[in-house]
């Protein structure tokens, strides 16, 4: 369990991160929570390790313009315990609380979660419930990426060559959204086998807006955009639910594991489906 | 690469390799044993030690990335030969039978009891997720933090 030797550096800036990062083979560090992992079973073996640890700008939670800007470098623990974060996108805390353990949680971040992009990690089923925004950077610039097209394959994302995830934006929830993210453990990693996250918002006894996150289903988290349309105008009985929960897994090409076959994920996106809706109607109230 | 590092309240330089775990550099090059191996694989806990405060597995972190900051062990908590509440509270409600896990649960334990000082019995377990004991079956752990929080609250 000993990794290949590599050079280690600790810049104090950005662009001193992008010029580093620029090396062959070099390799940012955020919590190292999957990177290390991989390096102890030599499945990485960077010549350089970035730690960004000493990069400002990247660790604050602000809200502004009616969003929440969170820095790449915020942990699971500062998503779970940070009152703005409960009180304004009460979701993203509910994920990161179920994210593995306390010590994960101490020094695993967001930003490293997205970029290494484990189609099983919590955060994508949220994210995409959410809308979220990803903004990407290297030397040349910036931009932003919706989740969905940032989030492209198992353990594959957008990201070009040196550049870094340096913020998420997510919406500031509307008063009387009711949200759930619900998670069927695979309980030896804490990953989620599913994980389905639920946004809904009532008005006049009817579902103004529903939106849909699952991810550990597929090679790829995605949006359920054909539940959502099926709640979306509905009373939100729970009939309505679980008719829209039935069709969460239609057409999609699920994962088939030792922990969990094809036909049994599928089975478990639609009874966490409608559990995450259930749950989310009640708080909307 | 030199690093320095604060370490149960004493300051230590050492010349390292980058690639030199955090539980490598305390039980191999400092001779702190406290800290166990029990996975290597980042599941076990049996590692647990504080860094800036923060439990952390050991066996999942670089001693360079402990540059600049302190790090408590098992062997940092007992003071002037007192046991800290804690151990003493796993002491008194049986929390251990082998040991392996007990410096990690423990260590676990102090910063669920920061976080958290009168959890319920459902937040101690999700509390202590990330720790794995082969001999309890946890429950005279369980009973260990209730005791602990009692005794640090009183
Ligand atoms: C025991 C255990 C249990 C876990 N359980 C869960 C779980 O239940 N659910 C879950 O979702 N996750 C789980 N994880 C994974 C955890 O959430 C990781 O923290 C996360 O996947 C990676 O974040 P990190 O900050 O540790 O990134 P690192 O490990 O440091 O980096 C991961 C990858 O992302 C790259 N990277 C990091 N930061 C950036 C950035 N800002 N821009 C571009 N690239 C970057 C790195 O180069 C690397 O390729 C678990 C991990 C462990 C060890
Ligand atoms: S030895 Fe570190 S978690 Fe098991
Ligand atoms: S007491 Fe033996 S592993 Fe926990």
């Amino acid at each position: 369990m000993i990794p290949q030797n590599f050079e280690y550096a600790t810049p104090n800036s950005l662009a001193e991160a992008f010029k580093l990062l620029g090396e062959s083979n070099a390799k940012a560090l955020a919590g190292g929570m999957s990177l290390i992992p991989l390096m102890k079973l030599r499945l990485a073996a960077p010549d350089k390790l970035i730690d960004l640890r000493n990069v400002p700008g990247l660790n604050s939670i602000r809200e502004e313009g009616g969003m929440l800007r969170i820095g790449a470098l915020v942990t699971h623990y500062e998503l779970e315990s940070s009152p703005l974060v409960r009180s304004r996108c009460p979701l993203l805390a509910e994920a990161a609380s179920q994210i593995g353990d306390i010590q994960v949680r101490n020094m695993g971040t967001i930003g490293g979660s997205v970029a290494h992009a484990d189609p099983a990690a919590d955060y994508p089923a949220s994210l995409h419930a959410l809308e979220a925004q990803v903004k990407l950077a290297k030397a040349g610039g910036e931009r932003t990426l919706a989740i969905g097209s940032f989030l492209q394959d198992t353990f594959t994302t957008a990201l070009d060559a040196g550049e870094l995830v340096v913020e998420i934006s997510v919406p500031v929830e509307a008063a009387g959204t009711g949200v759930s993210y619900q998670k069927c453990v695979q309980p030896a990693s804490g990953f989620a086998i599913v994980g389905v996250a639920a946004r809904i918002r009532k008005s006049g006894g009817r579902i103004a807006l529903a939106r849909v996150g699952v991810t550990g289903l597929s090679g790829k988290p995605f949006r359920a955009a054909n539940v959502e349309r099926l709640l979306e105008g509905a009373a939100g009985s729970a009939g309505d639910i679980s008719k829209a929960a039935a069709v969460v897994a239609d057409g999609v090409d699920a994962n088939n594991d030792l922990h969990a076959s094809a036909d049994y994920r599928k089975h478990l996106a639609r009874v966490y489906t409608a559990r995450a809706l259930a749950a989310a109607a009640r708080k909307a109230g | 690469m030199n690093i320095t590092v604060t370490i149960n309240g004493t300051r230590h330089t050492h010349q390292v390799e980058p690639r030199l775990l955090l539980i490598h550099y305390l039980r191999e090059v400092l001779g702190l044993t406290g800290p166990h191996i029990g996975c290597e694989t980042s599941l076990c806990g049996a590692c647990t030690v504080a860094v800036d405060g923060k439990a952390v597995k050991s066996c999942t972190m670089f001693a360079v990335q402990c540059d600049g900051r302190e790090v408590l062990t098992i062997e940092g908590l007992a003071s002037n030969g007192n046991l800290d509440p804690i151990q003493l509270a796993f002491w008194e409600e049986h929390g251990l039978q082998c040991g392996f896990c007990t410096p990690g649960m423990i260590m676990t334990t102090k910063q669920l009891l920061e976080r958290n000082p009168s959890p319920s019995e459902t937040e101690i377990r999700h509390g202590l997720d990330g720790n794995l004991c082969r001999c309890t079956g946890y429950q005279h752990i369980v009973n260990a933090v209730k005791a602990a929080a009692a005794k640090m609250g009183a």
